[in-house]
């Protein structure tokens, strides 16, 4: 397995800081060569940063970095190219109107007229992609290719530089379950060809299945390092978090009982976007009070549209809504203002460019959306003693961190952000809520605040209906599980009857 | 409209379009890697000023291209600082740049040379001459053709032969090296770039240099080729077109050559149209045709601009 | 934004404006020497110039009435995230509507209803000159700032044919309209002091002064205190959250385009009503632009407007006044000092944060936190 030799990397008493922030705090990482390994950790542990550092985006305040025993200086990312490192991020370093060819080419072409530089560059990526199995067309424009085609190209683009060090974040964020297993097969047929493999995730169950040795981050330090086989899942999140977790449903037994009618019901659903993609094809969708639906599936086949379209941040092309007693079709769509006059509220999932206005006080942020409400505006004059007041109260009941209303929104933390959010939609006794992505971005005890607060929705009558990228999230809040592939809803699962290989199916289109 | 007008008023198209041609290929290559360019107009009036001051103080046609090209070169690397160097807003700075240029040159040319802010007018050594005379003598007397390509194509003076030049050798520059690649992922990715391994900074500055070597040819024209001297505000509104011609033309050398062009030709149309009888309109008034290029912009940003795309990372800053 | 972060609030607010202002008078004041003078001697007679004598401070505060109108304009715009630079063309169709309207109705109606439709006509005039570039921004995606810099163009253009072909007093050769009635002229400083018995030397100042200062209260009411402001302010912070909130991004872009444009168009009250009684060419004289500069000064707030657009007063009487007693000095260099001043506080502000920052930290430790 791991070859002899040098490790392929050792950094050493690595620190980091932004500002007050201590992102990386006297860090230690050996990777052996010819292993693939893990590096876990939450959100803000830290393990972005490292990899960042090593990738030569920001330099290092001290420490060391040896690459195949060589102690090396990396100050840009040319010079960490250089040392045979690439790295793969989570948000795809691509030009969309260039073609395959040309991203790959960039930064190392051959030679300045391009036409004669693109010949080398073909044949180098042929030999590549016969050899790792990696297929990509080179000539088509990079906005035609899939997510999972520009993946791979991600990886030729490394491994054309001559990378041995391999780097991939978060990888199978926007994959489903089985381009996932492909994704594992090419990592570990590089494995065999001698490459080493640095694997950034939070997914425990990817590293027990796929990795050598684990590295586990917390708050900028490394707390545990072991080879995966000394390992359990219980024992590493245990390690990620610091104490013990408890996310699984307190009572998987008694889902809530639903109501007759529904409180929510859309039929025949369509879009297609800007460019003329269609992004939700016949979706037909039932809440009822005093449920919890969870929307699962890999993040782009659709759950924003649908979400955009229940809130009436978009109208569809086709299909009608009915909501709380009201209809709409589709000429003539909800919008989101009198979506929230007949009780239908929504926790959008871009918290900076939809939740809060980002250089509003808080007492200004926690009245968006209902700043003509009586309480709040009286005769096109808004009322700030009223609004402060009623942020207080909303900071208090929700634990929102520091308790200054004046504070710019920005300045919060992601997940005290999140409980502001929370409180000023929820403070609204909404009889439909719309949660997408409730913890993106979240600390772990607000973690369990969120999925108290919504619960507790439950209870009270409210029809929830939550969106998530984490499989995980959305067995621990729902009674029930609806699937979304390519803009249709592939499956009505009861969560008794949810297993992981059922909804990772159902997410790649496939079984019933 | 016989022959004799209508090569007329191509020639003098041909010639108007010249600034406009250098200035919109300058803005081309700066926003095509993600700096808006607000500052052409400045930049083309500081040069012009360089360029009749040093010509008028040394006598030189060399000395004179110099230092527009290095004033303008100068502004355009100041823009970077401000912009690409930190993140500051760039439209704010190219109106920055705009206010200086429209300030400084009054005050640099009346403390230097005292005429109201005028350089003096440059002697014949050191203008710019019309090339080809010889030629259109020669085809002038076949009909109809003689007199148009004549005065249409040949006879103007070299610095418009070279800004027409200059389209397919910034087409070929964009779209067949290796910078010009890397100018164009710049522009729409810079992230991307970064990570490449390529700095995106000296990218931007390289691309601003160039820009500033155009800008600088601009003003040059203005004061070498066209009138003799540099006067206040000459440059009245020019570097805008160009910018509006750049968009029109969708960010591409070529369409934006034809951009250029037609603006030009309705620059020429419109002197001749002065004190001209229209029916049912009566006399179209001086002012009106002097404002049809305004017009027309904004009716083409109105109408079609929506839908071009620009680089998808213009204007913002890279952090 | 990480540099501009770093610094305290207060020192975001007051003191990064007022370095960037020094080291714009630096900058021209190295220019001022480049030519042959004194910069020092200069300045003296500037500030002497501008507030050393009744005449002089009200020439200051003359000129700074135009530009808190145009700068408010500014604000404003910036506000809902555009930046408008058609004040002066906007200020242009001000005029021309205040004068339209006293050349039409001034021998039949008195003071008291000629001056109020005077300026309603100016602000309508400039609200439609500054709502079409909003609407085709809004609703066709031009970028604002071609089509307002387009449209300053065409307001010139406008003006020069009505007033040589149209407006012209009949056998006049200097190109201006015929003078207005009595009844369509804003009071002057002097005469309004005079009821108070105060003996005011004659200026340009007049009543448009009070009318200025009223619109900063308004729009700081208008901005912070309303319901439309709050959308307003919502639209240019965030686009997104706007439209999640059911805030219509177009419709405040149009909105405050023509608020800005109704605000620069009152500049034709200060001048055409106030000062010249009758219409002329280039009464604007770059109050638009000026406009620019003093709301970057002022942090876009009304407060700091109306203090920079003092300061601007002042360079521009001042500058007068120097162009009259040192030779080859020229109202240009205010032009230009007003360049700097919108490139060092407008675009340079985070090339001078950064060592401001440091500079604080060392100097005031406990300052370091914001």
């Amino acid at each position: 397995m791991a070859k002899a030799g040098p490790p392929a990397l050792c950094m050493a008493g690595v620190h980091k800081r932004f500002g007050d922030v201590r992102a990386n705090v006297d860090v230690h990482l050996t990777v052996a060569q010819g292993t693939l390994h893990g590096l876990i950790g939450e959100n803000g542990a830290g393990k972005s940063t490292l990899m960042s550092v090593l990738y030569g985006l920001h330099p290092a305040d001290s420490g060391s970095i040896a690459v195949f025993g060589q102690t090396v200086r990396i100050a840009h990312a040319d010079d960490a190219i250089g040392c045979g490192i690439g790295m793969v991020h989570q948000h795809f370093m691509l030009v969309d109107t260039l073609s395959a060819l040309e991203n790959v080419m960039l930064g190392a072409e051959p030679h300045w007229y391009l036409p004669q530089a693109a010949a080398p560059v073909r044949q180098r990526l042929q030999e590549l992609m016969e050899s790792t199995g990696l297929r990509v067309p080179l000539d088509s424009a990079v906005a035609d290719l899939s997510v999972g085609d520009r993946q791979r190209l991600e990886i030729l683009k490394a491994l054309y530089r001559g990378a041995r060090i391999l780097i991939l974040d978060e990888p199978t964020a926007v994959l489903t379950p089985q381009e996932a297993d492909q994704l594992f097969t090419v990592l570990r047929q590089l494995r065999a060809q001698g490459s080493t493999v640095i694997l950034i995730t939070h997914k425990l169950k990817e590293v027990m299945a796929l990795c050598d040795q684990v590295t586990v981050m917390r708050a900028g330090r490394v707390v545990a390092d072991m080879p995966v086989h000394e390992a359990s899942v219980e024992g590493l999140a245990q390690a990620m978090v610091g104490r013990k977790v408890q996310l699984e449903r307190p009572d998987l037994s008694a889902p809530a009982p639903q109501q007759a009618s529904p409180v929510l019901q859309a039929s025949g659903l369509e879009m297609r976007d800007a460019a003329g993609v269609l992004r939700l094809c016949g979706i037909d969708l039932q809440l009822h009070a005093g449920e919890i639906v969870g929307i699962a599936g890999v993040s782009g086949n659709g759950q924003s549209e649908l979400l955009d379209v229940l809130s009436g941040l978009a109208a569809p092309d086709a299909g009608a809504l009915q909501v709380l007693g009201k209809r709409f079709a589709a000429g003539t769509w909800l919008d989101p203002f009198s979506a929230r006059d007949i009780g239908l509220a929504h926790v959008p999932e871009d918290r900076h460019a939809r939740a809060l206005v980002m250089d509003f006080p808080a007492w200004e942020s926690a009245v968006l959306g209902y700043e003509s409400l009586m309480q709040y505006c009286r005769r096109g004059w808004m009322r700030a003693g009223a609004m402060r007041r009623a942020t207080e109260a909303m900071m208090e009941r929700f634990d929102v961190r520091p308790r200054k209303a004046t504070l710019a929104s920005r300045k919060f933390s992601g997940g005290n952000q999140q409980k502001l959010v929370l409180a000023r939609e929820l403070g609204q006794n909404p009889r439909v809520l719309l949660v997408g992505q409730p913890t993106r971005g979240v600390d772990i005890g607000a973690i369990e605040f969120i999925y108290g607060q919504l619960r507790a929705m439950r209870e009270a009558g409210c029809a929830v209906l939550v969106v998530s990228s984490e499989l995980d999230e959305i067995l621990a809040l729902s009674d029930r599980v609806l699937v979304m592939y390519h803009g249709r809803i592939t499956g009505d699962v009861a969560i008794a009857d949810c297993s992981p290989e059922r909804l990772g199916l159902l997410m790649a289109g496939a079984g019933a | 409209m016989d022959e004799l007008m209508l090569a007329s008023v191509l020639g003098s198209g041909v010639r108007l379009a010249t600034p406009l041609v250098l200035c919109a290929l300058a803005g081309l290559l700066s926003e095509r890697s993600g700096v808006v360019d607000i500052g052409l107009e400045g930049k083309m009036l500081f040069a012009a000023f360089a360029a009749g001051a040093a010509g008028a103080a040394t006598g030189s046609t060399a000395l004179a291209l110099v230092a527009a090209m290095g004033v303008a070169v100068m502004l355009s690397w100041l823009h970077g600082l401000a912009c690409v160097s930190y993140p500051g807003d760039q439209v704010v700075s190219g109106v920055a740049i705009n206010i200086i240029a429209a300030g400084l040159t009054v005050v640099l040319g009346i403390a230097w040379f005292g005429q109201g802010g005028q350089t003096p007018a440059l002697p014949v050594e050191v203008r710019i001459q019309a090339h080809w005379e010889s030629a259109v003598q020669a085809i002038a007397p076949l009909p109809w053709l003689g007199p148009v390509i004549g005065q249409a194509l040949l006879g103007h003076n070299l610095l418009v032969y070279v800004a027409y030049a200059l389209v397919p050798v910034v087409w070929f520059l964009l779209y067949r090296t290796r910078f010009g690649l890397r100018l164009r992922a710049v522009g729409e990715n810079p992230h991307m770039v970064e990570v490449a391994g390529v700095s995106v900074r000296r990218l931007r500055f390289a691309a601003l240099g160039l820009n500033g070597l155009l800008c600088g040819l601009a003003g040059s024209y203005l004061v070498l080729a066209q009138s003799a001297s540099f006067s206040p505000h000459m440059t009245a509104g020019r570097g805008f077109m160009a910018l509006a011609a750049l968009i029109f033309g969708r960010w591409m050398p070529w369409p934006t050559l034809w951009a250029c062009l037609l603006f030009g030709l309705l620059d020429a149309v419109a002197m001749r149209l002065q004190g001209l009888e229209l029916p049912g309109v009566g006399t179209v008034p001086v002012q009106a045709i002097q404002a049809l290029p305004y017009l027309l912009t904004v009716v083409l940003l109105a109408g079609f601009v929506g839908r071009a795309v620009a680089p998808a990372a213009l204007g913002k800053p890279l952090d | 934004m990480s540099a501009r972060a770093a610094l305290p609030r207060w020192a975001d607010v007051a003191l990064l404006p007022v370095v960037c202002l020094a080291i714009a008078l630096l900058a021209s004041g190295g220019v001022v020497a480049l030519v042959g003078q004194n910069p020092t001697q200069v300045l003296v007679a500037l500030i002497d110039g501008a507030f050393g004598s009744a005449r002089g401070l009200s020439y200051t505060l003359y000129y700074a009435t135009s530009f808190i109108f145009t700068g408010l304009a500014v604000a404003v715009a910036f506000h809902a995230g555009l930046f408008n630079i058609g004040g002066e063309g906007q200020a242009t169709l001000g005029g021309l509507g205040a004068a339209l309207v006293a050349l039409w109705l001034g021998p039949v109606l008195p003071g008291w209803a000629m001056l109020p439709l005077m300026l309603l006509s100016g602000m309508l005039f400039g609200m439609v000159w500054a709502a079409v570039p909003g609407y085709l921004q809004a609703y066709r995606g031009s970028h604002v700032v071609i089509t307002t810099i387009m449209f300053n163009f065409l307001a010139s253009s406008l003006l020069v044919y009505l007033l040589v072909n149209q407006l012209r007093a009949h056998g006049n050769v200097a190109i201006e309209s015929a003078a207005f009635t009595a009844s369509a002229h804003l009071w002057s400083a002097r005469e309004i002091l005079a009821f108070a018995a105060v003996d005011w030397p004659g200026s340009p100042l007049n009543a448009s002064l009070l009318l200025a200062l009223a619109c900063a209260v308004a729009v700081y009411f208008f901005l912070w205190h309303s319901l439309s402001g709050y959308r307003l302010r919502a639209v240019g912070s965030s686009p997104g959250a706007a439209a999640y909130a059911g805030i219509d991004p177009r419709r405040h872009v149009v909105q405050a385009m023509a608020i800005s444009g109704a605000l620069a168009a009152m500049v034709g009250m200060n001048e055409v009503a106030g000062v010249s009684g009758k219409l002329v060419l280039e009464f604007v004289a770059g109050a638009g632009f000026t406009g620019i500069a003093v709301a970057l000064m002022g942090r876009n707030h009304p407060l700091g407007i109306v203090l920079a657009s003092i300061l601007f007063g002042a360079l521009f009487q001042g500058g007068a006044e120097v162009a009259f007693e040192v030779p080859g000095f020229s109202r240009d260099m205010v032009v230009m000092l007003q360049g700097f001043v919108v490139l060092f506080s407008g675009a340079m502000s985070y090339v001078l944060a950064a060592p401001l920052a440091r500079l604080l930290r060392a100097v005031v430790p406990e300052a370091a936190h914001g």
